[in-house]
């Protein structure tokens, strides 16, 4: 108890030191939390993709359409139990800086192939019976304030026009992980359109998402979609939807690689910061930890003294530390469109991982002042001057 | 009569780069229980280090030192911490208080290392300020205390444990006259009241006069 009392006096006797030592390290543990929640957020569509869907588009390239026809010999396959489709749509709603996802479905299978975006079943109902209508997620609407009944007009880039969509369904994300920011309407009401506008480009996909018996057989179905049109004017890719979301993510590795780097490298930072603060102190204390050896302590009373130390500095640090990353990641969410990062949360192993790396950094930081206090010989530490 | 402290043919040398500077030479001493001597010399004549190793806080680099039945520069390092702990005060010239104990917890700091009870500790500690005269002191910290009051409490720590030996390197060094004689006189009564063993090393003749006997050193030798 004695050595509670006097580890935590200690670790405040030079208040503004410790409470700089403690901010550094609080802002340290948030400017990690808030990188690693960035990069979680980055693969957020890897982590909730499903085992059980694989994903077939353009050999070549993903810009690239693949026939409507394909549809019916991929259901044909073994293990196929359906299929859907979709296109990127793009195009702009009020100006370009108002981006989210609009993508065209088919209004039949989509959300049974994507239970993760739940729906109630009359709004799905209402959706299917009407051409344009559409269906956006919470978020979504949350950020725009679309209502049942609205409608959402874009300007098409890709596919050129003025287009209307009346809001019929707002889906809700399953959980944190999914995304709510979606805007879906029917792939037909925009087969139709273009076919009368662009007969050259009607009856086109952008890509199949077929969902599976059993994910463990999905390399073995994988390889059957793509053997159908080996050698065909659009060859097809087929990979799970994890692998899929990858490719995307892989397109930004460099940036989030580093991010991933710097967020460690804060880590290395805050543990500077503590060690230098533990060497000063321990340094300080030299006379004191002698005088405590000659009246009998010992050195591994000394080091439990500094190590205590350097923990309850650390703890501390942790403990403002991940409230601010809260904070943070919640006021990012406010001042950032939440198109541009849909899943934004952070995940409870960045509290794990941040508390943890508080604590390492504790650890290490106490290291070589512990050495040291415990290797001066009691006559040297008693003659030193601070 | 047996000393309590034998000092047989000690020498010690200390490593200073890659010198060797010798300090004390084949040096023999006895101390009588119940002794206060008082140790004098220039500095550098080898004193503190004689202190030291009596205390058990250094070790000779040749010879024997027995105090009671105990030949101290035999003992590991862990039973000499704790033969210091149970046998030896030390009183410092800068008083080396902790300055984020009160004198209450500072004198209780040797105690923690005893099996009492936090009562018996208590009364240890009630008892050891009252003897030094800072009962009303208790809840002070060093900060808030003077020069003198501050080596008060560094002797209430010192007997707290109610040791065989006393040792003080330069008690009244860092004090004025006043207080210095106060805390020679409280030694004076350490030593008559309470039969404490006394051993001081002092560059103050005025102090080294409150002693039974004084010893001279000189380069490392007993003169």
């Amino acid at each position: 108890m004695r050595i509670l009392r006097l580890t935590i006096r200690n670790a405040f006797r030079h208040r503004l030191r410790s409470v700089l030592t403690i901010a550094g390290i609080a802002i340290a543990v948030t400017a990690f939390g808030f990188l690693r929640t960035v990069v979680t957020a980055w693969y957020s569509g890897v982590e909730a993709s499903s085992a059980n869907r694989l994903i077939t588009r353009q050999a070549i390239s993903f810009i690239f359409p693949l026939p409507y026809a394909d549809k019916e010999q991929i259901a044909r396959l073994p293990n196929v139990r359906s299929v859907s489709w979709a296109n990127w749509f793009g195009g702009v709603y009020k100006d370009k800086s108002q981006f989210f996802a609009r993508m065209a479905v088919d209004g039949d299978t989509y959300f049974d192939v994507y239970p993760e975006f739940q729906i109630e079943p009359d709004q799905l109902a209402q959706f299917k019976r009407e051409r344009n209508a559409c269906i956006v997620g919470a978020d979504l609407a949350q950020q725009y304030g679309f209502k049942l009944g609205d409608i959402i007009p874009l300007d098409g880039d890709i596919y050129p026009g003025h287009w209307e969509f009346v809001v019929r369904g707002i889906y809700r994300p399953r959980d944190k992980t999914i995304d709510g920011t979606q805007m879906l309407f029917h792939w037909d009401y925009l087969n139709e359109r273009i076919r009368q506008e662009s007969p050259g480009r009607a009856d086109e996909v952008g890509w199949y998402i077929v969902k599976i018996d059993d994910p463990a057989r999905s390399a073995e179905v994988s390889d059957h979609i793509d053997a159908l049109f080996a050698n065909s004017r659009a060859e097809t890719k087929t990979e799970t939807e994890r692998a899929f979301q990858q490719g995307f993510a892989q397109s930004g590795n460099v940036i989030i690689g580093g991010i991933n780097f710097i967020s460690f490298v804060i880590v290395g930072i805050i543990m500077l910061v503590l060690g230098n603060t533990m060497i000063m102190s321990a340094r300080e204390r030299t006379r004191e930890y002698a005088v405590f050896k000659t009246l009998g302590f010992s050195a591994k009373y000394i080091a439990t003294m500094i190590f205590g130390e350097s923990l309850v500095l650390s703890i501390f640090g942790a403990a403002f530390g991940v409230p601010l990353t809260i904070g943070l990641v919640k006021m990012f969410e406010q001042f950032v469109p939440k198109a541009w990062f849909p899943v934004f949360y952070v995940e409870p192993v960045t509290y794990v991982l941040a508390a943890t790396a508080a604590l390492l950094v504790g650890v290490a930081a106490a290291l070589f002042p512990m050495q040291r206090a415990m290797r001066t010989p009691i006559v040297e530490g008693l003659r030193f001057i601070g | 009569m047996q000393p309590l402290i034998r000092i047989e043919g000690v020498s010690k040398a200390y490593r200073r780069d890659s010198f060797d500077i010798p300090v004390l030479n084949k040096l023999t001493l006895d101390v009588a229980e119940g002794e206060f001597l008082a140790l004098m010399g220039p500095s550098g004549s080898g004193k503190t280090t004689l202190l030291n190793l009596v205390a058990g806080i250094d070790r000779p680099n040749q010879g024997r030192i027995t105090v009671g039945d105990t030949d101290i520069a035999a003992l590991s390092e862990t039973a000499l911490a704790k033969w210091r702990a149970t046998h030896v005060g030390f009183i410092f010239q800068f008083y080396n208080l902790i300055p984020v104990l009160t004198a209450y917890e500072n004198v209780e700091l040797p105690l923690l290392l005893t099996p009492l009870s936090k009562a018996e500790r208590r009364k240890h500690v009630e008892l050891a300020l009252g003897v030094v005269g800072l009962s009303d002191r208790i809840y002070h910290y060093p900060k808030q205390l003077s020069g003198g009051q501050e080596q008060r409490v560094a002797i209430a720590r010192a007997i707290a444990t109610d040791p065989t030996l006393l040792v003080a390197d330069e008690p009244t060094g860092d004090l004025d006259k006043q207080s210095a004689e106060e805390i020679l006189t409280l030694l004076d009564r350490l030593n008559k009241e309470f039969k404490k063993t006394i051993v001081m090393v002092t560059h103050d003749p005025r102090a080294a006069e409150r002693a039974h006997t004084v010893r001279h050193l000189d380069k490392g030798e007993l003169i």
